[in-house]
């Protein structure tokens, strides 16, 4: 089923991701190939078929409930974009 | 030098034929010679390299020597290294400088590589051409009109023209074997949770695996050895001993069951490329393999059922790029929304985007069942096709590609069209399995490659078959013509 311009945008803004006015109807054609693809899935039956996660049926592996890191924050403040007194920078959020 | 294998420098290095600088310093006068014209590297590390080949040269005259200390060999830029720049050929990841060194990289400069740089990529490894990069596209050395494969095309490239005769990469739908085939190198994709995924830049990940390129099984063998093994700190990670993946490598071919699935050798295959395969079959019937027949119905369903999950995961796993901790930030953001939305759209390319969306629909409420559920199924009755087949063999062999390497732009109109040139090598992912591709041989003067498929953790099994099929055969030392 073809993918309409409008949905491209509703979904670009839960994505969170920008996209140009002008290269919508380009993305909306794309998308519409791709899910076209994507509806082979139909062509078989899955009732009764358990989904598959993990290849090797893995379960999480739990560790103990211990601190073993140690405080990194100058590393990670040296790469951040905006910093100010040892926290992220981000434009207002709280009115 | 440069068209020397990891064993080959291994052994010189230690009879003292050669020092580890004087490798490395030839091998970055090689990459500074060539790299304008394949850009097969985003970032070389020279001054870098020459510390650590010192280093590996004091151990070595210690005697204190393993066998890949000394050995240059290049990252692919999803492979976090600590103070080095690291991009995922992303403009997202432009100025990304990681605090940490991957797993993977910790544990091959404990065996004593030496880093010469990072490869180009498909953007966040999403791709099959190396075409969709930040840094602009890689060559393929054999036809610098051609694409090498993505999306480790950088890692193959590097391989191919003798620029490292050894280099990590990921696979995450087949991105290590078809550029491995399409530049007529070796590349391994091991068994999902065999090697640590820890440090390297989440895309699908259920399926990404840690994977390496060289030029023969038994290189492969050296670098997986030192890549292998549980990490703590990859909770997918498996906790199984790593066998000697050398020591398996010389065993007879007596008795085992090769088993061809005859969904790899309908269409989709040119004639001249199956002809390559049937030789191959053949040599493999001299060396004393019993050859089969087997099936794997569901295969035609693995590239869709792929195109959901991996997109669906990569939703997830990309939504930590924010412009907040480190990246892209776009210029004067409005408020946080606006943060968000334009420094992803403007940090993410195209196909990244495309991705991200399909990914984002196949997670959303309405279409959750149809969608993301009726792709885990799918994966679910693929991986039982590989379990019903190694009932009857013990390896699965067929083309990596249908065809050798494309155009540059070729399959840039459409994306289904890329896609579906994964269509051989998609269900090893989906299923976990590990797989190789070796070169078998060329069509039209192109190299292309051979697929092995074995059971969950059979890795010395396919590097013993590839080994045995390189000692009578020698497709894996033709070098493209003007990197000789």
């Amino acid at each position: 089923m073809p993918l309409r311009p409008d949905e491209v945008e509703t979904i670009a803004h839960l994505a969170r991701l920008s996209i140009d006015q002008s290269l919508i109807p380009e993305y909306a054609r794309d998308l519409s190939a791709i899910l076209a693809l994507v509806e082979k899935m139909n062509t078989v039956n899955t009732d009764g078929v358990e989904p598959m996660v993990n290849p090797l049926e893995a379960v999480q592996r739990l560790r103990p409930d211990v601190v073993t890191e140690g405080d990194q924050r100058e590393a990670f403040l040296a790469i951040a974009p905006a910093v100010e007194d040892g926290l992220y920078l981000v434009p207002r959020v709280i009115e | 030098m440069h068209d020397k294998t990891i064993a080959e420098l291994s052994a010189a290095l230690a009879a003292r034929e050669l020092s580890a600088v004087e490798l490395t310093q030839a091998l970055l006068d090689r990459i500074e010679a060539h790299n304008g014209t394949l850009n097969a590297f985003i970032t070389v590390t020279a001054e870098q390299a020459l510390e650590q080949a010192r280093r590996a040269d004091e151990r070595i005259a210690k005697g204190e020597a393993g066998a890949l200390t000394g050995i240059p060999i290049a990252h692919k830029d999803n492979f976090c290294t600590a103070g080095v720049l690291t991009t995922c050929a992303s403009r997202m990841l432009h100025n990304f400088v990681p605090p940490y060194d991957a797993t993977v990289v910790a544990r091959l400069e404990e065996a004593g590589v030496v880093m010469l740089g990072k490869t180009n990529m498909d953007e966040f490894a999403m791709g099959s051409s190396n075409e969709t990069s930040y840094y602009g596209p890689v060559k393929n050395p054999w036809d610098t009109e051609r694409v090498p494969g993505g999306s480790s095309g950088g890692s193959a490239a590097a391989v191919a023209a003798g620029l490292v005769p050894g280099a990590t990469a990921t696979d995450t739908g087949g991105s290590v074997r078809q550029p491995a085939a399409f530049c007529g190198v070796s590349g391994l994709k091991p068994t999902y949770g065999r090697v640590s995924r820890y440090g390297i830049v989440a895309f699908a990940s259920s399926l990404d695996q840690a994977s390496v390129i060289a030029r023969s099984a038994e290189d492969l063998a050296l670098l997986l050895q030192a890549m292998a093994g549980f990490d703590e700190r990859d909770s997918t990670c498996v906790d199984l001993a790593v066998p000697d993946y050398r020591a398996g490598l010389e065993q007879p071919l007596d008795g085992v069951r090769i088993g061809l699935p005859r969904e790899y050798f309908q269409d989709g295959v040119e004639p001249e490329l199956a002809k390559v395969i049937e030789a191959a079959v053949e040599e493999y019937r001299r060396l004393g393999a019993e050859i089969k027949e087997v099936s794997l119905p569901h295969n035609a369903l693995a590239v869709a059922a792929y195109h959901v999950i991996a997109p669906a995961e990569a939703s997830s796993n990309l939504a930590r790029f924010d412009g907040v901790r480190y990246g892209y930030r776009c210029e004067n953001p409005r408020d946080l929304e606006d943060l968000y939305m334009r420094s992803r759209g403007e940090g993410f390319g195209t196909e990244v985007k495309r991705r991200l969306l399909i990914g984002t629909r196949a997670l959303l409420a309405e279409y959750y069942q149809d969608a993301f559920l009726k792709a885990q199924k799918i994966r679910r009755l693929i991986h039982n096709d590989f379990i019903e087949a190694f009932k009857q063999v013990d390896v699965l062999l067929g083309p990596t590609t249908g065809a050798p390497a494309f155009r540059l732009g070729e399959k840039s109109a459409d994306p289904v069209q890329m896609y579906l040139t994964d269509v051989f090598t998609i269900a090893a992912n989906l299923a976990g399995l590990p797989a190789l591709s070796i070169p078998a041989g060329q069509v039209d003067g192109l190299p292309v490659g051979m697929q092995l498929i074995g059971r969950h953790f059979d890795e010395a099994r396919l590097l013993n078959l590839a080994h045995r099929f390189q000692q009578a055969t020698d497709w894996h030392t033709v070098r493209p013509q003007n990197f000789e």
